[in-house]
């Protein structure tokens, strides 16, 4: 008799380490400006770490909220005893208030429709376990966040079918690639649940439009008992909160409030980036279907946020001097730090997607690979990582269909190791073209179904070495 | 198609609101001593209030360690970005030399052998999803928490299997209890993965004995199964004896390092010893490096703030706090239990011989109009009603015998204590008068329907209330 479940004993085949190096490398070799300048750059962690300076002169003008005080009052006692699972109200009341904000308070929230839960990882999980039975499939546009291949499947069993979106129109979803892998579901005999996207997508870093979004909300009105899940856990990077479009907007705007579709749209919610707070384990699910509150209420009990935290940032978000000023202050240096990086890399004669959010650019290095295959993309990588010293995020990680992406986070790190970054990339990239004499042709391009199969060798290593690492570099 | 998942539509079917009473009647009359004093006393709630002053106090004299700040340098970035799920090495290893204190220092836990997790509820969770499959089954000695109907099955599809105890050796663990467990799930079609027991035990407030501990050891040893020990109130045992862990038999059967060894998991939680539930602090001790591996990942899903890791690791990390909060903690809860029970003998009511936990093990038997479920409920209902009292009656903790309820005595002060054993006196005489009950061992009726329907209505009733309560 096995002694251990397979969830606890799967994750650990087949693991290869050879996709453990940039990891590694890193940690082996961390760039330090004064005490090692020639370690390796991280390029590989969506943080923010723009904005900590607010936050912590807040926190000096606020020492109460940090010290479990309530007007000079100690209501310790009180917190450490709250572990009600409905959550701490002048928490979630600040919070809904947050998220309306950051919608341009286009659109207003209810507290009571939401669920806190330990991050977006116990969210998105504990939103599966809610809306999919074992073995039922939920659609998700590629490139996306690894992550989700552990976070919706793993303990859930519950299967991801992508939407394979392609650089030919900037990764945008289009109809027929709905309608395409809904089919490829139905051929897999798998039970299609819902549509997931991540809005503000990572790791494209682009809002979704709002021809996308029609698409989903047409394809979810089409088929019955279908959900659409948005991770706007991003929505507060979006540069101009203008070009941000929620789901809940569509639902505004189209006057979807007594349709069934109004039930089966379902929002989550984190401050691990728009605060840059990932240490403190705060996330949200947030749903008009009341089985869906009440069930997922429930399950936030195996993930609960400490009461400690809660407080702090009732208190935070409830400054609303402090989050007007917060978010367009965040908003303004995240648009400048992109701008350093996507200018740099254009003067290196590297491309990236166009982006309008996120902590990271999704770039192309397509013209950089020795053929246009994954090996040749494992390659690039492996030497930007040795050589170049920096630890970028290889395309195929996030399943990505075509070679040669890589995502480069921008906001974890000051504009001079930023600049450093790009001095050394200008180096590489300056060799290699010298050294090779590459006529890139777009004719060139093979489609071939062995490169295909080990496309699905490489993601599936990669899957698993991604789960290896620390959980939440999104 | 249905549109959500099973997990979701089980779970609202066959709610009884009628359970529901206690809590509700509680949260619309709650007992204030000044504002509301006819309310109902809470008494259902296991939750440690007595050392607060000593935490206070500390934290008050180390303002750095809930102020983000290490020798006065602001911390804060460093914490906010920390979410690596091995944890914060200082707090793990101040854990680890907490729950070795605990023990007597005369086992060592390994720091890399520990896994946080959002509460032992996580914990608990966690340890079934690492070793079950959906529809495996673990045994548990009744009565038990009954958040573990929730926390070890909703999710993970595994299945309990109960370990029938009685009060006529104290609701020990009997070896033939064990088997006929064993045999049951074997008749039920369920592969039995492990044994789980919560020492010291909720409800019964009691420690398993060295027998019971070695009985269970020899037990997983031959089955080839695990066990699971869930020692959340280690740090509540009070009494002359000092607390055995399963990690004690290990060491003294000279197990330490062998493959047994590695099929023993212990829970640990901050919730009960240092009164913390809202913090959500949990912990899973194994020597299994798959499932420490395994486990890790899997508190992904439930990680503790990093706010809160730091704060407790300058607390636990202070001995000169730690030795001096558990010698007060033992010595209060001492003292407060010995209230209770005093205060139920006054009424004429007993409970089981305790020396742990935060709550007595009441014997009502004889207030019951007959032996059965149905007349518990009865006394409950009359109990939350008309005396205000809260209290946990046993079928919701899956015990075999009727007339048995859990009370708390460490979430209130003395004089409501105090208020509420004058309460309980004042209704035990009134209803002497009127009753006269001879009790016969005889008597008690084995009416599995009645049973069944009881703890499953219980567990469905108390899976919609708020979790914690243990």
């Amino acid at each position: 008799m096995d002694l251990l479940s397979r969830k606890a004993t799967c994750n650990s085949h087949g693991q290869d380490s050879s996709y453990f190096l940039g990891w590694e490398e890193y940690e082996k070799n961390p760039y330090d400006a004064i005490k090692n300048p020639h370690g390796i750059i991280q390029m590989g962690l969506a943080e923010n770490q723009l904005c900590f300076d607010l936050l912590e002169s807040w926190l000096a003008h606020n020492p109460d909220a940090a010290s479990f005080k309530r007007d000079g009052q100690s209501i310790f006692r009180e917190l450490a005893l709250f572990q009600d699972y409905h959550g701490l109200s002048s928490f979630k009341n600040a919070l809904a208030d947050f998220m309306s904000e950051n919608r341009g308070n286009r659109v207003s929230f209810d507290p009571n429709n939401l669920v806190l839960t330990a991050g977006a990882t116990s969210a998105n999980e504990t939103l599966m376990f809610c809306l999919a039975d074992p073995g039922d499939a939920f659609l998700l546009p590629t490139p996306y966040y690894p992550g989700f291949d552990r976070d919706l499947k793993w303990r859930t069993e519950v299967e991801i079918v992508p939407i394979q979106c392609s650089s030919t129109n900037g990764f945008r979803i289009t109809k027929l690639a709905l309608e395409e892998a809904y089919e490829q579901a139905k051929k897999l005999n798998l039970n299609v649940k819902g549509v997931l996207i991540t809005n503000p997508s990572n790791p494209l870093g682009t809002t979704t439009t709002e021809t996308e979004l029609n698409i989903l909300f047409e394809f979810i009105s089409k088929h019955k008992n279908m959900h659409l899940v948005s991770d706007e856990i991003y929505s507060g990077t979006a540069f101009s909160s203008s070009e941000f479009i929620s789901v809940k907007e569509i639902l505004k705007n189209n006057q979807l409030e007594n349709t069934d579709v109004f039930n089966r749209v379902h929002i989550v919610y984190s401050l691990s980036k728009d605060l840059g707070l990932p240490g403190f384990r705060v996330g949200a699910i947030y749903s008009n279907d009341k089985d869906v509150i009440s069930a997922a209420t429930k399950m936030s009990s195996f993930g609960l946020v400490s009461s400690q935290t809660q407080y702090l940032l009732s208190a935070l978000l409830s400054d609303k001097k402090f989050t007007k000023n917060y978010l367009r202050e965040n908003q303004k240096r995240l648009k400048n730090r992109q701008r350093k990086l996507v200018s740099g890399l254009d003067a290196i004669g590297i491309g990236c997607l166009k982006s309008n959010a996120g902590l990271f650019c999704w770039i192309d290095m397509r013209h950089l690979l020795n053929s246009n295959t994954f090996e040749a993309e494992m390659d690039l990588w492996k030497k930007i990582v040795y050589e170049v010293k920096l630890n970028i995020s290889p395309g195929s990680s996030c399943h990505c269909e075509e070679p040669g992406w890589f995502r480069v986070c921008f906001a974890n790190m000051s504009e001079e190791t930023l600049k450093l970054a790009l001095k050394r990339l200008k180096r590489f990239v300056s060799d290699e073209i010298s050294m090779r004499n590459c006529q890139h042709s777009e004719s060139q391009r093979l489609k071939s179904s062995r490169k295909k199969t080990m496309t699905t060798v490489s993601n599936w290593v990669f899957r698993l070495s991604f789960h290896d690492r620390e959980a939440e570099e999104r | 198609m249905k549109q959500l998942s099973t997990k979701v539509t089980s779970n609202a079917h066959g709610q009884d609101s009628s359970y529901f009473l206690g809590w509700e009647e509680y949260e619309k009359n709650p007992y204030d001593e000044t504002k509301n004093p006819n309310g109902i006393i809470q008494m259902g709630l296991a939750e440690n209030q007595l050392c607060f002053d000593l935490i206070e106090t500390w934290l008050a004299k180390n303002p750095d360690a809930a102020g983000l700040k290490k020798d006065g340098q602001s911390i804060f970035k460093e914490l906010a970005l920390f979410q690596d799920y091995h944890g914060l090495p200082e707090f793990k290893k101040a854990l680890a030399e907490f729950m070795e204190e605990i023990r007597g220092n005369r086992v060592t836990f390994d720091p890399t052998k520990i896994v946080l997790a959002a509460g032992s509820t996580s914990a608990n969770e966690t340890l079934m999803f690492c070793l079950a499959e959906p529809g495996d089954a673990f045994l548990l000695p009744t009565p038990y928490y009954p958040g573990f109907d929730r926390d070890l099955k909703w999710r993970t599809g595994a299945e309990i299997v109960p370990i029938h105890c009685s009060s006529s050796n104290g609701f020990q663990i009997t070896e033939s209890a064990l088997q006929q467990a064993y045999q049951q799930a074997q008749k039920l079609d369920l592969k039995v993965k492990g044994v789980l027991v919560t020492n010291p035990s909720n409800p019964l407030g009691t420690m398993l004995t060295k027998r019971e501990l070695n009985l269970l050891v020899d037990f997983i040893t031959s089955k080839n199964i695990h066990l699971i020990s869930d020692e959340i109130y280690s740090g509540t045992v009070f009494g002359f004896e000092q607390f055995v862990s399963v990690m004690d038999v290990l060491k003294d059967k000279k197990l330490e390092n062998s493959e047994v060894s590695k099929r023993v998991h212990v829970v640990y939680s901050l919730s009960k010893d240092l009164g913390l539930p809202g913090f959500r602090v949990g912990a899973i001790y194994s020597n299994d490096e798959m499932v420490v591996s395994a486990a890790t990942k899997m508190s992904s899903f439930g990680l503790v703030s990093s706010q809160t890791q730091y704060l407790l690791s300058a607390l636990l990390s202070d001995k000169k706090f730690t030795g001096t909060y558990l010698n007060e903690n033992q010595k209060r809860l001492k003292i407060r239990q010995k209230q209770l029970v005093s205060g139920l003998e006054a009424a004429g009511v007993t409970c089981l011989k305790s020396n742990a936990g935060l709550f007595c093990w009441v014997d009502m038997r004889h207030l019951l109009d007959t032996n059965t479920f149905e007349a518990e409920l009865e006394l409950w209902k009359k109990i939350v009603y008309e005396v205000k009292l809260n209290i946990s009656p046993g079928s919701s903790c899956h015990c075999t015998e009727p007339g048995w309820f859990r009370v708390c005595f460490a979430n209130m002060s003395e004089e409501t204590l105090d208020l509420a054993m004058k309460r309980l006196k004042e209704y035990v005489e009134s209803t002497d008068s009127s009753r006269m009950i001879s009790k016969s061992s005889h008597e008690r009726i084995r009416s599995l329907r009645k049973r069944t329907v009881s703890n499953w209505v219980f567990r469905v009733s108390w899976t919609d209330r708020v979790p914690d309560e243990r």
